[in-house]
């Protein structure tokens, strides 16, 4: 960026104060909503503004991976969680005890990130690496160290990867049929705290039960 | 510290690390749903993927390490995303909830 484009500076500038206010923006909608949906969406622009922070140190590949991973994967896997259950948070029935806990909260993150801001202000870091070490982010140099240095990390990856299938499958499955549906209603005593949604889960429970259940001992 | 080489301060991407450290922490202490407290969880992994990125970027002398480690990160978060929505989504059957605070019974 030598002046081979005019304002080149500001404009790298420009993209770099965009990739951190989306950051910055996207983690606090994750945070701050009450709707889910909407914080999944918040966790989603933060690592758009992840994958152009990973773009500018120098590093193309992880910042495609970000994308692909996060908001491709992750993202989309908890928009079906979102879907498969009830997510938003039930109405606290007293107003004075979410604000107490949402300002203990608040006070704890706070404090934690300025003693992390301030320890890695004023920590000693090495400087003397800062120039030495050539930009080299390419995709060929982490295939590299991916295949030679660190191919038992590799594999192990793989394994848990494969592992995390089989687990999900077990468990996602295991409770598909439902053993006492007559203790469902009693065993929910917060149900006075979300009574919008008690009269529509008796029969949508019902409904896709009788073929789920067949293979019961019912 | 100019402000138009600021993206090549590591101080600037190191208090962002410990912004989403903290919004993080702030979200998993306020949400009340296995969901949210994910979510929260994701932005933690966020934090600590930024945190080694820049190390590795300033201050670590072989380049392709810290890119390693954030690929096994992301890789590793995936897994426990599929895990934990699969866990989530048998406690909604079963408690026909997921509030944290209505997960009371144990079974055995």
């Amino acid at each position: 960026m030598n002046a081979t484009f005019p304002f080149s500076e500001y404009l790298v500038t420009a993209v770099f104060a965009l990739a951190a206010g989306t950051t910055i923006a996207g983690a606090l909608i994750a945070v701050m909503t009450t709707r889910i949906i909407r914080s999944v969406g918040g966790l989603m622009i933060t690592c758009l503004g992840l994958a152009g922070l990973y773009y500018f140190l120098h590093s193309p590949f992880l910042a495609l991976m970000e994308i692909l991973i996060y908001v491709g994967a992750v993202c989309i896997t908890i928009v079906f969680g979102v879907m498969l259950s009830e997510p938003d948070e039930p109405a606290e029935p007293r107003r004075l005890t979410r604000t107490l806990r949402s300002a203990a909260a608040a006070l704890v993150a706070v404090l934690v990130g300025l003693g992390l801001a301030y320890l890695s202000l004023q920590g000693p870091w090495p400087t003397a690496a800062a120039g030495a070490a050539p930009a080299d982010g390419s995709v060929a140099a982490i295939g590299r160290a991916l295949l030679t240095t660190y191919s038992l990390p590799f594999e192990l990856i793989s394994i848990v990867l494969l592992l995390a299938i089989l687990g999900a499958l077990v468990i996602a499955r295991g409770g598909r049929h439902r053993a006492e549906p007559e203790a469902g209603p009693a065993r929910r005593p917060a149900a006075v705290s979300n009574p919008g949604t008690t009269p529509q889960i008796e029969p949508a429970g019902a409904d896709p039960v009788p073929e789920l259940v067949t293979t019961d001992s019912r | 510290m100019n402000l138009l080489e600021l993206h090549q301060q590591p101080g600037v991407y190191l208090v962002l690390a410990a912004f989403l450290m903290g919004a993080g922490i702030y979200g998993f202490l306020r949400r009340r749903t296995l969901i949210g407290m994910l979510i929260s969880g994701e932005i933690i992994f966020a934090a600590a993927s930024l945190n080694l990125m820049v190390m590795n970027r300033f201050f670590a002398p072989d380049p392709a390490v810290g890119q390693v480690f954030v690929l096994f990160i992301m890789g590793l978060a995936a897994a426990e995303v599929a895990i934990a929505l699969s866990i989530i989504i048998a406690v909604y059957r079963n408690y026909r909830s997921i509030g944290s605070r209505e997960l009371t019974g144990l079974k055995g």
